[in-house]
């Protein structure tokens, strides 16, 4: 069918089954497109600029709270920074249940968004409420495992959303031994679900796009899949110290909009599971990898779509990475000694220095910055925090440049639902990414 | 893979009686909505009892009728928000405030400690008038709230008291005595005595001292209890608190109530 002659005009005013507000507006004009742009429209809450004159003591504490969905990832980066800024070390105990909490994180967000968020578009419908008639026992598996995990949240930081135990310094409360046993019970418990889960997994069906991208994610020397320790990498060869951070962002305002976009070697660069799987598949566990294998899913794939099914593949590598852990700490045992309690630091009880502390840290939608600059009474006089979604951004709009001339013969419907399963794809988080995009309503 | 489509569609009629129930998200995080998610399987009990009709995050379905129920999550920050707001309150029988943002502001109110045009060049740079931004307020700044859940995030087993109470159209008190009360139940050591400052004596109980007893301190962010002057000079003296080292943590989750700098 020709497509010189063809008027598009498609607005989609928020973009559902995504965490916070965007609007994706496409114009055609006699086959030619005038503008195919995704636009964040969420109220800016400024929080870089209200963490100034904090304690670097409440940092986790308060950019937990730029988003629901992402706070482990928040307060993992931040107690990051914090320490950076501090000077301080953590020891390898609180390393470990760091990692261990940064599984749940991606478990917990991953099967949201494959089975709740994104399945529904492969499937036909449009939520996942539909499902519970036609894929009810898949509905329930998926609860199941979500609760699970959550569980296990509840008993490491005593909630998923908004974690309590984990601040800068360590661990405010430590699980018991009796804890630990528990989290391996429910982990265990969780194996049949998860089966059943990945084999529909199996069977969802993406669109054929492909277009050359760099990716970006932590790459490390070591034989551990990086989530928490490493560089910055990218699949252009390109590596730098978490310190250079601002050298792989070079965040930049484009004329079209005032939001700010990033890249590195090239226009722009993609963050999440797939940029994570491209630089690291063979650090995967044996199983995620044998699970790549069964999907014939190969490094360096170059199909955005595709970053639901590297999603499922991390699925399968934290659940057992969580497990190593918990059975390494039940064979070794916890120091209870190292717990800590802190509060604003008003016993003293930890060094403090004027500072600038960078924190990296892969989280489900991509590599998150947090960088604080403190004073010599640790209160913070600065703050930066460079979200995966903000990354991704730009990268979406070059995926929209080329990938809706190739559906362009296809109805409107189509073209729309196809738009917004590419947002959706990339697992956007838009709460997290207001500090500085473009909040002009389209009219 | 091939979907049967023919139990997608709308509710069936017997469902068409059950209450019409919304959630709108205004500037948060959206941690609150989440916690609904994290309900399990009670979840598809909760579906089975009520019409989810909009709910961004998780549907794509949208509503333009009117609604039994909406919950509100989210503080008040710019001009748009307000107008969207008001009309929803307008479309709504029962509006429920929904998590501290809603109830407090919680802590988008730390944007009214600062000038406003300050915050928000230091953000945005020379470039911040293009982006809409009005001092933080509470929903019940704006619009009139019949009930109000507290919390950031909230509890759920007080989300499921108080939606018990919505649905059935009975009043619900939020508890007016502090922390401490919940906390000596639970048979944690006092922070005071470990030499943190905590709000617990100024904060609403309600979230069963959730802080606390993991090892944190309470952070204020249900809300001051309506008298906090009588627990405040007992604590201040006995502890030789520094006042404004106490007004500085309170910051974090109730700048609100004083209004825009």
């Amino acid at each position: 069918m020709a497509t010189d002659n063809k008027d598009l005009d498609i607005k989609v005013e928020y973009v559902t089954r995504v965490e916070g507000h965007g609007n994706i507006v496409a114009n055609v004009k006699n086959g030619k497109i005038e503008k195919c742009e995704f636009h964040v429209v969420e109220t800016p809450r400024l929080f870089e600029g209200m963490l100034r004159g904090r304690s670097i003591f409440e940092a986790q504490h308060i950019t937990s709270r730029i988003c629901g969905i992402c706070s482990c990832g928040h307060s993992l980066a931040s107690v990051q920074a914090a320490e950076d800024a501090l000077g301080v070390t953590p020891s390898e105990q609180t390393v470990k249940l760091r990692k261990l909490l940064l599984d749940y994180e991606f478990l917990d967000s991953h099967i949201l968004h494959v089975y709740l968020l994104a399945a529904p578009d492969v499937l036909g419908v449009p939520s996942f409420i539909p499902l519970i008639a036609s894929h009810n026992a898949t509905v329930r598996q998926v609860l199941r495992l979500k609760k699970a995990v959550n569980d296990c949240c509840d008993i490491l930081v005593g909630r998923h959303i908004h974690p309590i135990t984990m601040i800068a310094g360590g661990w405010t409360k430590l699980p018991s031994k009796k804890q630990i046993d528990q989290q391996i019970a429910i982990l265990e418990g969780m194996a049949a679900d998860l089966g059943e889960v990945l084999k529909l997994a199996a069977t969802l069906k993406f669109p054929d796009f492909h277009r050359k991208t760099e990716y970006v994610a932590l790459v490390s020397d070591d034989a551990e899949y990086p989530l928490l320790n490493g560089d910055i990498g990218s699949t252009e060869g390109k590596r730098v110290s978490k310190k250079e951070y601002r050298a792989s962002t070079n965040e930049f305002v484009d004329p079209r909009s005032s939001a700010k976009f990033t890249k590195w070697s090239g226009d722009s660069v993609f963050v999440g599971a797939l940029a994570r799987f491209n630089l690291n598949a063979d650090k995967l566990h044996p199983e995620a990898k044998a699970l790549a294998k069964a999907l014939n899913f190969k490094p360096v794939c170059d199909n955005p779509f595709m970053n639901t099914v590297a999603q499922v593949v991390e699925i399968v590598h934290c659940y057992h990475h969580a497990l190593d852990i918990l059975k390494d700490l039940k064979k070794t045992g916890l120091d209870y000694s190292q717990a800590i309690t802190v509060g604003v630091n008003e016993k003293g009880s930890v060094p403090v220095r004027a500072g600038d502390g960078v924190g990296s840290v892969e989280v489900p939608r991509g590599i998150l910055h947090h960088n604080y600059v403190t004073d010599a009474a640790g209160m913070i006089k600065q703050a930066n925090c460079i979200i995966p979604t903000n990354q991704n951004v730009n990268n979406i709009e070059h995926d929209f440049a080329k990938f809706l001339p190739e559906i362009l013969t296809e109805t409107k419907d189509q073209i729309r639902l196809k738009l917004e399963m590419l947002v959706r794809a990339y697992d956007p988080c838009i709460s997290c990414s207001a500090h500085f995009l473009d909040v002009t309503f389209v009219e | 893979m091939t979907t049967p489509n023919k139990d997608t569609k709308a509710p069936a009629p017997a469902a068409a009686a059950k209450p019409k129930v919304a959630f709108f998200d205004f500037a948060c995080c959206e941690g609150c909505q989440l916690q609904i998610t994290n309900f399990g399987e009670l979840l598809l009990d909760v579906l089975g009892a009520v019409d989810v009709v909009e709910f961004r995050e998780a549907i794509s379905e949208k509503w333009d009728g009117d609604y039994d129920v909406v919950f509100i999550e989210g503080s008040i920050g710019d001009h748009h928000a307000e107008e969207r707001l008001k009309k929803i309150r307008a479309r709504a029988k029962v509006l429920i405030a929904y998590g501290s943002c809603a109830t407090t502001g919680g802590v988008n109110g730390m944007k009214n400690s600062f000038e406003l045009d300050e915050i928000r060049q230091s953000v945005y740079g020379k470039d911040y008038k293009l982006f809409d931004s009005t001092p933080t307020k509470r929903v019940d700044q704006v619009v009139k709230v019949d009930y109000y859940i507290n919390g950031c995030p909230v509890y759920i087993p007080e989300l499921v008291e108080v939606l018990k109470h919505a649905l059935r159209g009975l009043p619900y008190t939020v508890p007016d005595n502090p922390v401490c009360a919940e906390c000596k139940l639970n048979e944690n050591v006092c922070m005071y005595e470990r030499g943190l400052a905590c709000l617990g004596p100024w904060t609403k109980a309600g979230c069963n001292s959730w802080c606390v007893n993991n090892g944190n301190i309470c952070y204020g962010c249900r809300g001051e209890v309506s008298n906090p002057a009588k627990n405040a000079n007992d604590v201040i003296s006995k502890y030789n608190l520094k006042p404004e080292l106490i007004k500085a943590k309170f910051d974090m989750y109730n700048k609100c109530k004083e209004g825009a700098k």
